[in-house]
Order: structure tokens, then C-alpha cells, then sequence
């Protein structure tokens, strides 16, 4: 950077360490969601994330076995065995408790009185003890609540479940088939009004292109109603359905048109005069000079409209719900995940899943388009360029 | 092969008149340089020749032929623009072919005359090259070549240089010259603000000033017989010196007295009626020289010497406040800041003109024609 290259060293390295602060605090709460989105349902609720690769602390509940495994030893009547499964992940117990009130009531090694000198020792690795002089009776064995480390554990689980179950996927086709034509449509129709009305000369250009910056500041929720009205009507006269998949491509097109006409005007008719007249003296007509010379100089800022106008139309939820059904086949992806959080509000790892399912296609457009926002086409055509 | 004919050509936009009736008629095969100083209108003139800007009234004919209407592409015309205006994205070939691509020739004879164009230019090496890539003096080599592959009728140079390093300026200046030899039926139309450029290049001058024609010829008639005050001051560096002096005899040669005090006998015949006007006295720096005879034209102090080594310009007070003499000496000579010099001239080497600014050399010829 020119900028930077002319400054000492002090400012420049402290540039880079805000640049560092800020990427990371906006980095730290993806990280989560996506960490959260791979955990364990039990274990979420357990411990935060940031705990999430060591072991966490879990209260749990079981039974000992029944009367028919005791053994008579020493005059006593026992029962022993392990609360743990064979060959599992290796868990430590560190306390134990008897009632669901009181579940970590001892540590674990120490001996419990239960009613009638019946003692119950439960050790760290899970072997437990169970004496009585008397012969244990009953078909059900002793309650037993423990509290026991966890080892980290991941899975891919909940992905399958929002994709496939929860309606999550659906919805991700949904959002695609709305954004995809409602971010190329306005590019189709901006660029070229914006060639018109910054090289064509024709009466009206300058009220035109007022017309069009007026319409910026225009608030959408102000035309939202009046728009779907008009659009039910012409539908009733066309025979078509009040709520479509074209209508809102056409919405987003309208909302998005003011935007990208002015920005796209601005970029092109920023272009070197010289080279449309270049172009004139060679030959080209107005479409061949947009086509074969304004086109392909202007991808860079028609990469960046497209990334505007995509996580824009991504992100709305607004006129999707006024224009778009709630059904399976028209729900869009945030007006779902806003559904969601009413009806599976405390199911955590649901919510972290969807959530990232949702940035996931912004993540991706905007990486891999991001360096036509630094990058420069025009490098070679005109002095200094 | 085409010449071209201006009447009355005028350009405005709204109420601002930039060209004001140019009539100019330009042989088949002319080398024309556009001069002037900034906001003169070469630039505009040329534009409307190329067809870029309408004109407002008057014709503009090419081979004969009106062409007011018709579009650049059908004028038979092609452009080198200041700035290279090459197009970013392509490659060098791709920026020669590209009229022809437009134009539907097919591919065979596209190839045969780009590969020609780069051939006389020396690009072949780069044709696979972006713009970009190349330095300055290609790229405006690249330029020439996308309008040699045009094939046109009239070439049309709008301050091709201005962009180039001096030194550079120099060599492409000379590819010019060579490139308008090799091509000796093409009209070459071309606009600069650089006099040595325009000495150099040109066939024929026209000097331009606020939408005016102020003068046309050759070089050197431009140099040795300007027609007016602003010709002879715009021709030649430094400036030529201008005084004003008083006719004291009018007739077939002239005897005026100038600011000096001293008479001088010009050799150009002036009206009986301007005995006794006040005109103007020119005299170029370089052809002044140190008196060796009793007869001097200035006499004055060394107000400040400049050395360019070759030559050293020598600035004298001869009396008028802030407005030294100013001559070019030989390098070698011996002038002194303070010292008094006389100068001399040869008769045929001054110009008088009149209260209106006009040469009277042309007065009178023009008077004759009459």
C-alpha cells in the first residue's frame, strides 16, 4: 500500500494490530456458531463452547443392577460391578449422590449409609459397591446420580438433521432460487441503463438520472404494501398466483435497480472517454461498444454490486414474507430460521446449525469475489492508469 | 488519398462559440499541423474533422464528398488519441484487429494486416502482450498501429507526444516523420501545442487562436514572414521582441523610429497613409547580434545573462520598464552584467505591423491580390 509504505513504522504496526483486533472480534462469534453447530446436543448445554475441547462435567442419572446380582460375601449380601461400560471413553466420577435433590452429595470413594446398614461406595473410575447384611429384594436396583467428566465430542449429526429433517435444506433451495435471478436480473438491467445514461446522449438524461438518485432514499417499507397490491392486480389479470416466485425477483429487482444504476453509472462513466472513441472511430455501435468494451472493463464493480445485491436479497426477510408464501416450497431460509427460534427456541445445536447454514453462501460469495473490490481493470489503458 | 475542404466550419456549444467559421483547404498527401496555445480549438477542429463533434454550421467535405453526417467509421478516417486510448483488456493484436473484427473482414486478411502493422512498427515480439505490459513508447506505437491496419484516408494525431519523456518524444517524433514518408499519399492531420513539433512535422502550419485561423503556411514562412503580432510572437523561442515605433516615412521601404530613439530603414513597403502611425517594431532574439559597425539598432545595459552553453540568452535594459530586450548571443561571446552593448540586425530580418497587429508584408500582398 502507497499509503501505508510512507508512514513509520509505529503507525503501520499499529494499523495492523486494530486490523487484527477487529478481525478477530468479528471472527470470534462465527468460530462459535460453527463450533457450537458440531457439538454434542447434551454437551452445549453443559459448557460454552470455548470449553469445548476439554473435558466437560456432566450430572447423569442410573441404576444399579437389581437384587438378582448380589453375592453373599463375608456374611454380607453385595453387589458390585462398574456404572461405566466396558471399552468406553475413559470418565471420572467425582461425586455421587442418591437423590435427583442432592446429586453430588459425596465424593466419589466415600462410603454412603443408606437406611438399614446398607452402605454404597462408588470410586472414581466407576466401580461401585453395594453391602447389606440382609438379601437385597425387589426387581428394580438402587437409583444413583453421579457427576462425571465428559470428553469432548463432535459430530456432524446435527447437520443431518436440520438438512433433512427440520426443513433447513429445503429452505436452502428456496433462498438460492430467489437470490440467484433477483442479483442478475438487476445487473442485466442496470448495466445497461447505466452505459445509456452516462455515454448516450438523448433529451431527459439529466431528470432521468435525478429520477433515479430520488429513488435511493425512497424507504422500502413505505412501497412495500402499495408494490404487492399493484403486483396482485396485474397477477389477477394475468391469472396468476398472489404469491411467486417471480413477484419477488421482480420486488428485488425494483428495490435493487436505484442502487445499481447509480452505482453502476458512476463506474462507467468514470471509463477514459477516449476509448469509446477509440472504439466509435473503429467501427463499434453503441451495443458492440458496451458489449465488447464497457462489459469487460466494468467487472469490477458489477462483481461488487453483485455481492451487495446478493447478501442483501440473502439476508431479507422482509419482503420475502410479504411476497413469499410460509410453506416448505417457498419458505426462504431466514423467514425458517426466524420460525425456528419459536418453536425449537431452547434446541441449541438446531439453532447453531441453521445459523450456519445461512452464512455459509454469504462466507463463499464473498470470498471468492472479494478481490474485485481492490482490483483495478484498467491498469494500461490511459497514462498513470 | 484525400483532400479535404472546411468552409465556414463553426462549432458552439449553447452560447460558447468555439470555432468561429474555419475555412482551410488541405491537399491529398499534406502533412498539417494544428497550433495554438491552450483553449484555442485544435483540439475541437480536429474532433470535428474525426466526427466525434458535430458541427454547428458551415461543411466539412473529404474527397469531395460532405461528410457532416456521416459517422467516423465511414470517414475513411483514423484517430491516435493523447492518452494511447487502447483498449485494457485485449491484447496488442486483439487492439489492431479489433475495427476489422467489427468491420467482418475475415480472418485471413486481418491476420495479413496486423501482422504487416506490427512489422512496420517493430511490435511483433509484443503482439501477445496487454497493454499494460508494455512502456509508454509502445504503447503509442500500438496506438499507431491500430489506425495503420484502418488503411485510412486521413490520419488524424491528437497531441500524440504529450504523454512521452523528452527523450523519447525525440525518437517517436522521427517514426513519425518516417512513418508520413513511407505512406506519402495519406494526409496526415496533427494537432500539438509544441512549436518544434510543429517546425518539424509539418508540411504546412495553421496556428489557431480563440476559433480563429490567425495564419497557414510553411514553417518557415510562418517563421520568417508571420503574418500578424500573435504569429510572431508564437513562432519562435524566446519570443520576438515587440516595440512600438512611429512611422516617419511611408513608401516602397519604411523608415520608422522605435522606442531606442534611433531610425532604421525597414524594407517593406507601407501606405502613404501611415506616415506618421503609431505600429509595432519586431525583431527576432536570434537575429540581433553585437555591433561592430557605427550603425546600431539598441543601445543598453546587460540587465541578466542566461548560459545554455551553445547559446546564452541576453536580456538588456534598453529603457522600457520590466520589458528587457531579448537576445540570443553565441555562447562563446563576452557579455557582462552591467556592461553596454550595441546591437545590430539585418534590414530583411525586421517586421513591422500595423495598429491592428497586422503584418503589413501581407497587407500589401494582400492589397495587390485585390
Amino acid at each position: 500500500m502507497a499509503v501505508a509504505s510512507g508512514k513509520s513504522f509505529i503507525s503501520r504496526f499499529g494499523v495492523h494490530l486494530a486490523v487484527l483486533f477487529f478481525v478477530v472480534l468479528w471472527t470470534i462469534p462465527t468460530l462459535g456458531i460453527l463450533v457450537s453447530s458440531l457439538r454434542d446436543k447434551d454437551q452445549i448445554i453443559a459448557s460454552g463452547w470455548w470449553n469445548s475441547f476439554s473435558s466437560s462435567s456432566q450430572t447423569e442419572a442410573g441404576r444399579l443392577p437389581d437384587a438378582s446380582a448380589q453375592a453373599e460375601k463375608d456374611g454380607k449380601f453385595v453387589i458390585e460391578g462398574n456404572l461405566f461400560e466396558e471399552g468406553g471413553p475413559a470418565r471420572q466420577i467425582s461425586a455421587f449422590g442418591l437423590r435427583a435433590a442432592a446429586p453430588t452429595q459425596y465424593e466419589a470413594g466415600a462410603v454412603a449409609d443408606l437406611k438399614d446398614g446398607v452402605t454404597l461406595q462408588i470410586n472414581k473410575d466407576g466401580s461401585f459397591v453395594m453391602a447389606s447384611p440382609k438379601a437385597f429384594e425387589g426387581e428394580r436396583g438402587q437409583r444413583v446420580y453421579f457427576a462425571a467428566s465428559a470428553p469432548p465430542k463432535f459430530t456432524t449429526d446435527n447437520y443431518r438433521t436440520v438438512l433433512f429433517s427440520e426443513g433447513i435444506g429445503r429452505s436452502f433451495l428456496n433462498s438460492l432460487t430467489v437470490t440467484i435471478p433477483a442479483t442478475v436480473i438487476p445487473i442485466l438491467i442496470a448495466a445497461f441503463a447505466a452505459y445509456a445514461l452516462a455515454w448516450m446522449r438523448f433529451p431527459g438524461r439529466a431528470l432521468l438520472i435525478a429520477v433515479i438518485i430520488g429513488l435511493l432514499v425512497v424507504p422500502l417499507q413505505m412501497s412495500l404494501i402499495p408494490l404487492l397490491k399493484l403486483y396482485n392486480g396485474v397477477g389477477v389479470f394475468f391469472g396468476v398466483p398472489v404469491k411467486t416466485y417471480l413477484g419477488i425477483w421482480l420486488a428485488h429487482t425494483g428495490f435493487g435497480l436505484p442502487f445499481a444504476i447509480y452505482l453502476l453509472r458512476s463506474y462507467i462513466a468514470g471509463l477514459p472517454r477516449e476509448i469509446m472513441e477509440s472504439a466509435r472511430i473503429d467501427g463499434a455501435s453503441d451495443f458492440e461498444i458496451f458489449v465488447k468494451i464497457v462489459l469487460p472493463l466494468s467487472f469490477p464493480v458489477l462483481a461488487s454490486f453483485a455481492i451487495f445485491q446478493f447478501l442483501w436479497v440473502w439476508n431479507d426477510l422482509l419482503v420475502a414474507m410479504v411476497f413469499l408464501g410460509t410453506e416448505a416450497d417457498q419458505i426462504v431460509l431466514t423467514a425458517k430460521l426466524n420460525a425456528l427460534l419459536g418453536s425449537r427456541g431452547g434446541d441449541w445445536e438446531i439453532l447453531t446449525t441453521s445459523a450456519f447454514v445461512t452464512i455459509i453462501v454469504p462466507l463463499i460469495v464473498f470470498f471468492s469475489l472479494q478481490r474485485y473490490f481492490v482490483r483495478g481493470l484498467l491498469a494500461g489503458s490511459v497514462k498513470g492508469g | 488519398m484525400a483532400d479535404l475542404t472546411l468552409r465556414q466550419v463553426k462549432k458552439s456549444y449553447g452560447n460558447l462559440t468555439i470555432l468561429h467559421g474555419i475555412d482551410l483547404d488541405i491537399e491529398s498527401g499534406e502533412f498539417i499541423v494544428f497550433v495554438g496555445p491552450s483553449g484555442c480549438g485544435k483540439s475541437t477542429l480536429l474532433r470535428t474533422i474525426a466526427g466525434l463533434e458535430e458541427i454547428t454550421s458551415g461543411t466539412l467535405q473529404i474527397a469531395g464528398e460532405v461528410v457532416n453526417d456521416v459517422p467516423p467509421s465511414k470517414r475513411g478516417i483514423a484517430m491516435v488519441f493523447q492518452s494511447y486510448a487502447l483498449y485494457p483488456h485485449m491484447t496488442v493484436y486483439d487492439n489492431m484487429a479489433f475495427s476489422m473484427k467489427i468491420g467482418k473482414e475475415n480472418k485471413a486478411e486481418i491476420d495479413k494486416r496486423v501482422k504487416q502493422a506490427a512489422e512496420i512498427l517493430q511490435l511483433t515480439k509484443y503482439l501477445d502482450r496487454l497493454p499494460r505490459a508494455m512502456s509508454g513508447g509502445q504503447r503509442q506505437r500500438v496506438a499507431i498501429g491500430r489506425a495503420i491496419v484502418r488503411n485510412p484516408k486521413v490520419f488524424l494525431f491528437d497531441e500524440p507526444l504529450s504523454n512521452l519523456d523528452a527523450a523519447l518524444r525525440v525518437a517517436t517524433r522521427i517514426e513519425i516523420a518516417k512513418l508520413k514518408e513511407s505512406m506519402p499519399d495519406t494526409t496526415m492531420i496533427y494537432v500539438t501545442h509544441d512549436q518544434v513539433e510543429a517546425m518539424t512535422l509539418a508540411d504546412r502550419i495553421v496556428v489557431l487562436k480563440d476559433g480563429h485561423i490567425e495564419q497557414v503556411g510553411t514553417p518557415m514562412d510562418l517563421y520568417k514572414k508571420p503574418g500578424n503580432l500573435f504569429v510572431a510572437q508564437f513562432i519562435g523561442s524566446p519570443a520576438m521582441n515587440i516595440l512600438p515605433a512611429t512611422v516617419e516615412k511611408a513608401g516602397a521601404s519604411t523608415v520608422i523610429t522605435h522606442v531606442g530613439g534611433n531610425k532604421v530603414t525597414v524594407p517593406i513597403a507601407t501606405p502613404a497613409s501611415a506616415k506618421g502611425a503609431t505600429v509595432s517594431f519586431g525583431v527576432r532574439p536570434e537575429d540581433l547580434f553585437i555591433a561592430t559597425g557605427k550603425d546600431y539598432l539598441f543601445e543598453g545595459t546587460v540587465d541578466y545573462v542566461e548560459q545554455l552553453g551553445e547559446v546564452q540568452l541576453v536580456y538588456i535594459d534598453i529603457g522600457r520598464a520590466d520589458q528587457p530586450l531579448t537576445t540570443k548571443l553565441p555562447g562563446n561571446a563576452e557579455v557582462k552584467r552591467g556592461s553596454v552593448l550595441k546591437l545590430a540586425a539585418n534590414a530583411e530580418d525586421l517586421h513591422i505591423f500595423g495598429a491592428d497587429g497586422r503584418s503589413f508584408l501581407h497587407q500589401e500582398a494582400a492589397a495587390k491580390a485585390a
